[in-house]
C-alpha cells in the first residue's frame, strides 16, 4: 500500500541519545516526583513563606472525618483521594503527594530517590550539552532542524493540517516539527538543568548570577517542576503523533534510521507546508 | 571512604520495599526498587556523590560567596529542624544553667587544643550575614546569623598539616535515639569566609530550637551539614571511625557527605 523509498532520516548519534534519553527523563522523573514529596508545597520568591505556599498536595479530614487527598493552588481545593495526596500503597491509604507507582524508589525515602536524580542527571547533562553542540556545529543538523523561510510562512496552514491529523511524510520534518524541537531542546530541556542547578547552594556561590535570572531557588524549583510538566505533557503529544502517523515507520527510523517518505494523505505536488 | 552498604532505608521502609514486590506493581518499577537495595548498584551511585563534589569544586573558588540578602528579606521565624529541644541531662543542665560554665572543646589534629566559652568566642571578630537556609527536603527560609568565623577559630588552635576534616559533635540525641548527632566539613568549607560557629540568630541569642548555644552555618551547603548545638570540634584525617563512618547523622542514614546540591 505503502510506496516510497526509504531515507535515512536519523543519524546514530540521534538514535541512540533519543533513546538515552528516554531512560534518563523517565528517571529524573520519577526521582523527582520522590524528591518533591519530601516537601510537597511550591512557592515564588528566594523563601518558603509556608503558610500561603503557592501549590500544595496534602491530606486533610474531610467534613466526614474521612481522610481526603487534596491540591491547594491558587485559593482552590481540588479532591485528589485517591492519586495525590492520598493514594493506596499496598493496599492502605498512605499520606503523600504523589502516590507511590509515580516515584522511584516507590516508598517514600529521600536519600535514594536523590541518588537516582542525580546519577541520571550526570548522564542526561553531558549528553544533552554534547547533543546541542552537535546540532548547532552540523549543517545536516542545522537544516533539519531550522525551519526554511518557506516552512516560516506555511505555519499557520500546517497548524491547520495538523489540527485535522493529517501528517505529510516528507524527507524533511515541517515548520511546526522543527519549531517543537527547537523550543524542546534548546528550551525546555537547558531550563530543566538550569533551574535544577539553581537549586544547589554551591552552585548560588558559584554561579549567583542563576539567582537572577530564575528568581530565587524557590522560584526556580517551582520552574523545575512546571518545565518538567511541559516535559510530560511534550511527552504525551509526541507519543500520539507517532502512533497515528505510522507508529512502524516512525520507529524504525528511530532504531535503524531509515524512513519511508511519501505520504499516503497529501499528493507528492501538495506543497502547502513546504 | 563511604560504605555503600548504608544507604539503606530503615526496617520499616525496607518492609515496604519489600512489599511492593507484593503488591504487583510493574516489573520495570520493582527492578529499580531492587537495584536500589543493590550494593554494587549503591556503589556505583555513590561515584556520582564525589563526581558532583568534583565538578563544584571546579566551577566554584575558594572564596565564591554564598547570596547574602537584606533585612526585609528575613523570614518571619527561620524554622527549626530535626532536633528543636535536645532532652538529655547533661543538655538540659547547660540551659537551666544558662550556658555559664558550657565549653567548646576543640581537639584532634591540633597543636593547641583549646576550651572556649561563649565569651571567648564573641570576643573574637564577629562576622553577621543574612543568607538563606536550604533544606534538603527542598524548603528555604532567610534568616540573619552572627557568629566567629570558623577560619579564626580553627587558627587559634593551630590545626596540624595532617587536618583534612572538621567534625562537629553535638549535645542532642536525634529524635530520642541511641546516638548523638554529629556532622564534617572538608578544611576547604571550614575555611570559607561565610562559615561561622553562630551564636546569634535576627539579632538575639541563638534560641534553643536552633541549636543554642553554638551552631555552623556553611553557607554552600545544604542544611544537614549545619550541626546544631556543637559541643566539640575535632580535627581528623579520616571519619572511618567515628559513629557509621560516612562523616555525619545523615550520611550514615545514607544521605550524601557532599550537600552542595
Amino acid at each position: 500500500m505503502r510506496r516510497g523509498r526509504l531515507v535515512r532520516r536519523h543519524g546514530l548519534f540521534t538514535r541512540v541519545w533519543h533513546w538515552v534519553n528516554l531512560a534518563c527523563l523517565v528517571i529524573l522523573l520519577m526521582s523527582g516526583l520522590q524528591i518533591f514529596n519530601a516537601h510537597p508545597s511550591l512557592y515564588w520568591g528566594n523563601d518558603s513563606t509556608f503558610d500561603a505556599p503557592a501549590l500544595q498536595i496534602t491530606a486533610v479530614r474531610g467534613d466526614d472525618g474521612a481522610p481526603m487527598g487534596i491540591v491547594r493552588i491558587a485559593g482552590y481545593r481540588i479532591d485528589t483521594t485517591g492519586v495525590l495526596g492520598l493514594s493506596r500503597h499496598n493496599g492502605e491509604l498512605d499520606q503523600r503527594a504523589f502516590p507511590s507507582w509515580a516515584t522511584l524508589p516507590g516508598p517514600q525515602w529521600l536519600a535514594m530517590g536523590r541518588y537516582w536524580h542525580f546519577a541520571a542527571a550526570w548522564i542526561f547533562g553531558p549528553l544533552l550539552l554534547a547533543y546541542l553542540a552537535y546540532t548547532l556545529i552540523s549543517p545536516t543538523r542545522r537544516r533539519l532542524i531550522w525551519p526554511t523561510a518557506a516552512q516560516w510562512r506555511a505555519l499557520p496552514a500546517t497548524i491547520a493540517h495538523h489540527a485535522r491529523l493529517k501528517f505529510d511524510h516528507g524527507a524533511d520534518y515541517n515548520g511546526l516539527q522543527k519549531l517543537t524541537y527547537l523550543l524542546v531542546l534548546f528550551g525546555l530541556l537547558p531550563l530543566m538543568v538550569l533551574t535544577g542547578l539553581t537549586m544547589s547552594p554551591t552552585m548560588n556561590a558559584a554561579w549567583p548570577w542563576l539567582l537572577d535570572v530564575f528568581g530565587g531557588r524557590q522560584s526556580a524549583r517551582t520552574l523545575h517542576f512546571i518545565f518538567a510538566f511541559a516535559l510530560v505533557a511534550f511527552f504525551v503529544i509526541h507519543l500520539v503523533l507517532v502512533l497515528i502517523s505510522g507508529v512502524r515507520n516512525n520507529l524504525r527510523s528511530m532504531i535503524t534510521g531509515r524512513y519511508r517518505i511519501g505520504s499516503d494523505t497529501a499528493p507528492a505536488k501538495d506543497n502547502r507546508h513546504a | 571512604m563511604r560504605d555503600a552498604k548504608l544507604i539503606l532505608p530503615d526496617p520499616k521502609r525496607r518492609r515496604l520495599i519489600t512489599g511492593l514486590g507484593a503488591l504487583g506493581a510493574s516489573a520495570a518499577l520493582t527492578g529499580c526498587d531492587s537495584l536500589s537495595r543493590n550494593d554494587r548498584f549503591q556503589t556505583w551511585l555513590g561515584a556520582t556523590d564525589r563526581l558532583t563534589r568534583a565538578a563544584q569544586r571546579l566551577v566554584s573558588s575558594r572564596e565564591s560567596l554564598a547570596r547574602e540578602f537584606s533585612e526585609r528579606d528575613i523570614a518571619p521565624t527561620m524554622r527549626a529542624n530535626g532536633s528543636t529541644n535536645p532532652s538529655n541531662a547533661n543538655y538540659k543542665r547547660h540551659v537551666a544553667n544558662d550556658f555559664a560554665d558550657w565549653r567548646l572543646r576543640i581537639d584532634g589534629l591540633a597543636r593547641e587544643p583549646a576550651d572556649l566559652s561563649i565569651d571567648d568566642l564573641k570576643a573574637m571578630p564577629a562576622r553577621t550575614q543574612i543568607t538563606r537556609h536550604d533544606c534538603v527536603e527542598g524548603w528555604s527560609c532567610i534568616a540573619k546569623w552572627t557568629g566567629a568565623v570558623l577560619g579564626d577559630v580553627l587558627d587559634r588552635v593551630r590545626p596540624t598539616s595532617a587536618a583534612r576534616f572538621v567534625v562537629f559533635h553535638c549535645a542532642d540525641n536525634i529524635y530520642g535515639g541511641p546516638v548523638k548527632y554529629y556532622e564534617s566539613i572538608d578544611m576547604v568549607e571550614a575555611y570559607h569566609p561565610q562559615t561561622l560557629l553562630a551564636y546569634g540568630l535576627n539579632d538575639d541569642r541563638l534560641p534553643v530550637a536552633n541549636g543554642a548555644p553554638l551552631r555552623l552555618r556553611a553557607e554552600r551547603q545544604l542544611g544537614y551539614k549545619m550541626a546544631k548545638y556543637v559541643m566539640r570540634l575535632e580535627l581528623v584525617d579520616s571519619f572511618a571511625t567515628i559513629q557509621g563512618g560516612n562523616g555525619g547523622y545523615w550520611e550514615d542514614r545514607g544521605y550524601e557527605w557532599w550537600a552542595g546540591i
